[in-house]
């Protein structure tokens, strides 16, 4: 009796998922699917294959956008994670201050923030007048990638906070009690506790720095193109059907790099060295 | 240790409000430069305040924010409750991972679809694409929050687990007022956190809008971009810097109270 | 913190909610509410007079103008939704996609022409655009070489695309060719920029070459990417309206643009100077035109109408510093006085050669026309070639290589441990319970 009204309880509470679950088939799978037809068909609407096969002309610059995002990403990591890990140790009222000032420069506006970094890194802007040197560094893959961090960066941040201000503060106490060097208390305990942290963070930095298309533009100084860029282009002069299916492909391929990433982020942690 | 950590924090900051100094910076310059500072100037404040274009993208932009917020809060939270209810942990995973496409997927591939979708649902509707502009706006900026909410509702439950609504249930509560009175207000900093995030995501929504945007309704990062025909002109400067700072010092104002409050609590001995 | 947050945010929706709540139906909305009909105007990003600094804000005068004269003639007033674009791309991509309804656009000559082609455009009514007699005949008739006749679009702006260099960072000799030639010069290593959007690019080296910018020849435009593949290596980047920062910050010495912005450049460095190319160079109108599907034609063509009589189209060129095909403009005191005090030759810059005499040594029409999907695909196509062209450079390659790696062998090693440890602990379980049952 009881274990039948708990099943009904239960019935009835998953309900309230369902205005999402409604949502979700209306506003993210049926888009989807559309994105699906114009990627198999021609412009004139019939069923081909074309546009998938033509995508071969597009992995020089897919290969350059993965590459430059993975760099971008690993840089985020290495420098957000003692950040986040720093903030998870400052006093609690300082923790909330320093979350709050990585969040407030995503309050402006990222076309301005952008040019912003113009002004300074361009050949004649602040640093190079400061410095008095001629350096060139709008226009390198450098500054894309320095662009990239700059405006992702709080998004590796947060989750890896996140997850290391929850681990308990015993668990260093116990770790080296129990004879762990700092290091080894660091790779065996603290960083395989904070997997799912870094996991999260990566996703939220990997993807929209391999489809961004306007920090390319500006800080890559327009000689070469990332796959934002050309969608974007595509899209603009017509190309709906081509457009459809360069962006099919990167999906899929995100999908499934996050998907094999995610198995290492289960409930047990991972374990690193 | 604790110096080197003052170093790195001082570091990293300081590289990341370097840009958001200078955009201050330009925005009290007395030409319409951004890059070649003449003078210092209010100019580009008064103009501000003087440029109906400006002031109704950002009210559109904040009404669409905060709309997206709300509603993406209420129906996250909702999905949330639901989702750990769920006995079936196939149908968990599934919506799970439906639920994270918009956030796994490019902002460009999210925008174009739903872009398709809007124009193909207007055809078969019979209307036209622009009545529904803003209706299909807020639709997809809600999409695109829903994840980042449900993600930080979710665990809070989770970790707040059956007991509470369940001594609730015991002692007369309705499973409606058990949600209301016991779980929320134990959930509420999630919820806030997931509010803040979908408000900041869909302030700063540039490429979204800009695929699924009716014309007639243009919000702020749209009408940044639309300068880019001849030069963002300094005004926009202006704006950021007013949000910056009046963010600012708001923070200071509630960090420089709790840090008073701690330090009562201090003095009657409540905290060591 | 959030909690306070989350109050702020609404403080500042209930500020601006209330702010605006006088100022109702300007986003979009229904067409008509009331007696109220709002006229969707899209134009280019900063293209209009917008009461800046006590100039004329051309949208509410347009209002009080129409309001007080014409609501009782068509018996609904007028509340103008004004946005805007970055690109023609950009505008015609909206409209196409029927994502907005507008009833006043201002396209350039090649996208009109298109959207002629596909009946996108409506015909203007001149029994209220009286004031086209003002336009000058120079731009009438044939001369409206996207639109004989200006069925469907009257002038706006106008101007032509040249050279602009730093005189403190460009020696004599090579600027006083005045030729494309300029672009090319491999002492400017690293310093000179190019547009970033096919069009200009293309027309650059096709104008300097003295080829047809609307050949249908695809092999015409090979030999144009040739000569850009050329230029990649001198380039310093493929830019747009970086261009401003960039020359008055003197970060690039040579770079190609319009006339009318040269002006604003020139005001905030006085090193820069400008040319027109001796072999030609890109000609451009800009033209206001209704769309088909607008819903108030009248009210479009009145907008239209009123944007020519004087004290508008002086404001207007005097905030945008493009030339203007308005008769009244040029005579007018005020216009000149305020070109004046941006930059001393701005009559010769803007007005001084005309068109035809910019182009006596170009043999084919220097305007664009609309290209067939055709060559819009070719094009495309040439123009992700050049981008790709020397797109790589090894460190690039090496480090993420090397990064894809690690992850890799740390997650096989990962799942190697775990198996192994949990081998061990299932060992040491199953010992520890054959002991007890031995016990």
């Amino acid at each position: 009796m009881e274990i039948k009204m708990k099943k009904k309880n239960s019935i009835m509470r998953s309900i309230a998922a369902a205005p999402h679950i409604f949502w979700a088939i209306l506003f993210i799978v049926l888009p989807l699917i559309i994105v699906l037809y114009y990627a198999f068909t021609d412009s004139e609407g019939s069923f081909s294959f074309e546009n998938i096969v033509s995508l071969g002309d597009y992995a020089p610059i897919f290969t350059l956008s993965v590459e430059l995002s993975v760099i971008a990403t690993f840089v985020c990591l290495i420098i957000g994670y003692p950040l986040a890990y720093i903030i998870a140790k400052a006093k609690p009222e300082k923790q909330r201050l320093y979350v709050m000032l990585l969040m407030l420069p995503m309050w402006t506006n990222l076309l301005i923030r952008t040019y912003s970094i113009m002004a300074i890194l361009d050949d004649g802007g602040f640093l190079n007048t400061l410095l008095g040197t001629t350096m060139h560094i709008v226009g390198t893959k450098g500054a894309v990638i320095f662009g990239m961090v700059y405006d992702f960066l709080p998004y590796m941040v947060l989750p890896i906070y996140t997850c290391v201000s929850k681990i308990d503060k015993h668990m260093w106490e116990a770790a080296s009690d129990l004879g762990c060097k700092p290091i080894q208390v660091m790779t065996r305990v603290i960083l395989p506790l904070s997997m799912s942290g870094i996991i999260s963070g990566v996703t939220m930095v990997l993807v929209p720095s391999i489809s961004t298309f306007y920090i390319s533009q500006k800080l890559g100084g327009g000689t070469f193109e990332l796959i934002g860029d050309t969608i974007e282009r595509q899209f603009v002069t017509g190309a709906l059907n081509t457009g459809a299916a360069i962006s099919l492909v990167m999906m899929v391929l995100i999908i499934i790099s996050l998907t094999i990433m995610n198995r290492f982020s289960d409930e047990e942690g991972g374990i690193i060295v | 240790m604790k110096i080197a950590s003052k170093i790195y924090l001082f570091l990293i900051f300081g590289i990341l409000y370097i840009p958001i100094l200078t955009l201050i910076f330009f925005s009290f310059n007395s030409s319409n430069s951004t890059a070649v500072f003449t003078g210092f100037s209010f100019r580009w404040y008064v103009e501000l305040f003087n440029s109906p274009e400006t002031f109704v993208a950002l009210r559109n932009t904040l009404i669409l924010a905060v709309l997206s917020a709300l509603i993406s809060t209420v129906i996250g939270t909702a999905a949330a409750e639901g989702i750990y209810r769920m006995r079936s942990k196939l149908l968990q995973t599934a919506i799970n991972s439906v639920t994270n496409i918009p956030m796994m997927n490019p902002d460009i591939v999210t925008g174009m679809s739903m872009m398709l979708f809007f124009v193909a649902l207007a055809g078969i509707l019979g209307i036209t694409y622009e009545d529904m502009g803003f209706t299909a706006m807020l639709i997809s900026h809600v999409t695109f929050c829903l994840p980042y909410v449900i993600l930080s509702v979710l665990p809070r439950i989770n970790e707040l687990g059956d007991s509470l609504s369940e001594a609730a249930l015991d002692l007369g509560c309705t499973p409606l007022q058990a949600f209301f009175k016991v779980k929320l207000p134990n959930i509420m900093p999630g919820v806030l956190s997931g509010m803040v995030m979908a408000f900041t995501m869909s302030l700063d929504d540039f490429v979204i809008s800009y695929f699924v945007g009716s014309s007639n309704f243009q919000t702020l990062p749209l009408l940044i971009y639309s300068m880019t025909k001849k030069k963002v002109t300094p005004d926009m400067y202006a704006l950021s810097t007013l949000i910056v700072i009046v963010i600012f010092v708001m923070l200071l104002i509630s960090n420089f109270k709790s840090g008073k409050k701690v330090e009562k609590k201090r003095k009657a001995g409540g905290v060591k | 913190m959030t909690k306070k947050l989350v109050l702020a945010i609404f403080l500042l929706a209930v500020l601006t909610f209330s702010l605006f709540s006088c100022d109702d139906n300007s986003d979009g909305g229904p067409a008509v509410s009331g007696n109220v009909v709002t006229l969707n105007v899209y134009n280019w990003g900063e293209y209009i007079s917008d009461g800046f600094e006590g100039s004329l804000d051309t949208n509410a005068a347009f209002e009080e103008y129409f309001n007080t004269h014409l609501a009782s003639k068509y018996g609904y007033s007028i509340k103008v939704n004004y946005t805007t674009y970055a690109t023609n791309e950009d505008m015609y991509f909206k409209l196409a996609s029927e994502a907005g309804n507008y009833d006043v656009i201002i396209p350039s000559d090649y996208m009109i022409e298109k959207m002629i082609n596909e009946g996108m455009l409506a015909e203007l009514d001149y029994s209220i655009i009286t004031n086209f007699e003002y336009i000058d005949d120079g731009f009438k008739g044939d001369a409206a070489y996207y639109d004989p006749d200006n069925k469907h679009s009257v002038p706006y702006t106008y101007g032509m695309l040249g050279v602009i260099y730093n005189t403190a960072l460009v020696d004599e000799e090579d600027y006083l060719e005045e030729s494309w030639g300029l672009l090319w010069n491999p002492k400017y290593r690293g310093k000179i920029l190019q547009f970033n959007n096919p069009r200009d690019a293309f027309g650059s080296a096709m104008y300097y070459m003295n080829m047809d910018i609307n050949s249908t020849d695809p092999a015409v435009w090979d030999s144009a990417l040739a000569k850009l593949v050329q230029q990649k290596e001198y380039l310093q980047g493929y830019v747009n309206d970086e261009i401003f920062n960039k020359m008055t910050t003197a970060s690039a010495a040579i770079a190609p643009y319009f006339a009318g912005d040269f002006l604003t450049m020139a005001y905030q460095n006085e090193d820069l100077a400008f040319y027109y190319p001796i072999e030609g160079t890109n000609y451009f109108v800009d033209a206001m035109c209704i769309p088909k599907n607008s819903r108030n034609k009248d009210a479009a063509n009145e907008y239209i109408n009123f944007m020519l009589s004087e004290e508008v189209a002086v404001a207007n060129a005097l905030y945008i510093g493009y030339a203007s095909p308005n008769t009244l403009v040029l005579d007018n005191e005020e216009y000149s006085e305020g070109m004046a005090e941006l930059h001393d030759d701005w009559w010769d810059i803007l007005y001084g050669k005309t068109p035809a005499e910019a182009n006596e040594e170009y043999d084919y029409s220097p305007g664009y026309k609309s290209f067939s999907p055709e060559i819009q695909a070719h094009v495309n196509a040439l123009w992700e070639s050049l981008k790709t062209e020397n797109a790589t450079e090894p460190w690039v390659h090496i480090t993420s290589i090397t990064i894809i790696v690690a992850v890799i062998a740390l997650a096989v090693y990962t799942v190697y441990i775990r198996k192994k440890r949990s081998r061990h602990y299932r060992l040491r379980d199953r010992e520890n319970a054959l002991k007890k049952i031995g016990k």
